[in-house]
């Protein structure tokens, strides 16, 4: 019977939590990677064994690694994300670190995308043993332009992440940018288009920019296709087929904002999200507001938010949660987990009601990522 | 030649730390390492061939920035991974 493995990538290596599908034990394995980097680690929903691990270790050049027994035993790529040469004379990019993996449909059960910094998106058709950039993105004639330059970047580097694909079409691709916004393809990567209006970029002078954003998570639903985004500036919903962002962050309570890094989608109703508001007033602390730790959701698709925060530390916890830092199991109910930069791993069983530390003292987690394993 | 190499990249090597390779200049013998020691290469030099900026490479003690660098044998190269940040 297949158990749930959640892998843990923090800046010193990676683990993974175990548990039955009831969720009532747990144990803990690893490190695997001692002292590299994780940035993400992703157990393949698809087959439960397929695991890869965007790695990189201190000031070596960065990497991924694949595991076929779920993660337990691990072997590098042979061919890591990379960018093409430049030709001579000219300065082309070099990926510093990948830093988002993400399985490619069910109709190609081989196939992963993975995300760089700086913004590069990278596809494999072998399960990850090969990678080979998606030209359509990473030599578009505009890339620079939409992307920014290094004044538009975030300290640790501009990253491509949130590769999301529409469930009802594999070739249209979404990926989210920081910096440069939401782009999407619907001919598997070969020319894209940004898709950012309505959304706000209140660091630049332009109300309704066409790109240019910071997108901190951007999700699919993978049922109805709705697109859900926390970005920079606020909680966003792109209903199926519209073309303009409707800033569902609004409904959160001002005191509490809609500022943040993730967002959950629930497997199947596509109303139901939830995220982790941090404070990003004056200097941008980036710790949970007031130091009063709480996930907020939604179950009218951003209409109305109910605080979510029983069990957690109820004053002067003043961790981070991460982009990739938090996510949902599929179970029913769904069971819901993010790790800290303070190395804790909490979770709920019941949807968010209550919460619960699974473990204490790891690294700065950087990634949680949850799936049923073979 | 003789190739010394920094912890990090031991994985690479079965925890050897001196390894042979083979080349006329620092770019073929970086070539010749990866074929011995697969996906070593892209860890120390990046795919715009530019030695990563927290790399080293010295040649008979002498730091060098080029790959072209001419090699003969009995060379010694020296690989430095700097191990900087907590």
């Amino acid at each position: 019977m297949a158990r749930l493995r959640i892998l843990v990538g923090t800046r010193k290596g990676l683990f993974a939590l175990d548990a039955d599908r009831a969720r009532r034990k747990w144990s803990m394995s690893g490190p695997h990677f001692l002292g590299q980097v994780v940035n993400h680690a992703v157990l393949d929903p698809r087959d439960g064994r397929t695991a890869l691990a965007a790695v990189r270790a201190g000031h070596l050049g960065p990497t991924v690694y694949r595991s076929e027994d779920g993660g337990r035993r691990w072997k590098e790529s042979e061919k890591p994300p990379a960018f093409d040469k430049a030709t001579s004379g000219e300065k082309g990019p070099s990926v510093s670190h990948v830093f988002w993996l993400t399985p490619g449909p069910a109709s190609e059960p081989r196939r992963w995308y993975a995300g760089t910094s700086p913004q590069g998106l990278f596809v494999s058709d072998d399960a990850g043993r090969t990678w080979r950039g998606v030209s359509g993105f990473n030599s578009h004639p505009q890339r620079l332009a939409w992307i920014g330059g290094s004044q538009d970047a975030p300290p640790d580097g501009a990253t491509l992440h949130s590769i999301q694909l529409d469930p009802a079409n594999p070739r249209h691709l979404y990926i989210g940018m920081s910096s440069g916004g939401v782009f999407e393809s619907f001919d598997d990567g070969a020319t894209w288009s940004a898709l950012n209006r309505g959304c706000a970029a209140d660091f630049l002078p332009d109300p309704d920019p066409e790109y240019g954003h910071d997108v901190h998570c951007l999700r699919v639903h993978p049922v109805s296709g709705d697109v859900y985004q926390q970005n920079h500036c606020g909680i966003y919903r792109l209903d199926r087929g519209a073309s303009r962002w409707d800033r569902i962050g609004r409904a959160m309570p001002k005191r509490i904002g809609d500022i943040g890094f993730p967002l959950v989608l629930h497997p199947r109703d596509p109303k139901t999200l939830w995220v982790f508001p941090m404070d990003g007033g004056t200097v941008w602390p980036r710790v949970p507001i007031d130091g009063k730790p709480a996930v907020y959701g939604s179950r009218d698709a951003g209409k109305s938010w109910r605080r979510l925060d029983a069990g957690l530390p109820p004053a002067q916890a003043w961790f981070t949660v991460k982009r990739q830092a938090m996510c949902g199991d599929g179970l029913d109910p769904v069971g819901l987990y993010f790790g800290t930069t303070g190395g804790e791993v909490w979770a709920s069983f019941d949807e968010g009601e209550r919460w619960h530390c699974l473990c204490l003292h790891l690294p700065h987690v950087y990634s949680v990522e949850a799936a049923l394993a073979d | 030649m003789k190739v010394i190499l920094p912890t990090p990249l031991a994985e690479y090597t079965g925890r050897r730390r001196e390894v042979e390779a083979q080349g006329a200049t620092l770019a073929e013998l970086l070539a010749d390492l990866d074929r011995r020691h697969p996906g070593i290469r892209f860890r120390v030099v990046d795919e715009q061939d530019a030695i990563r900026p927290h790399i080293k490479i010295f040649v008979n003690r002498a730091q060098e920035s080029s790959l072209e660098r001419p090699l003969a044998a009995g060379d010694e190269v020296l690989v430095v991974a700097a191990l900087s940040g907590g």
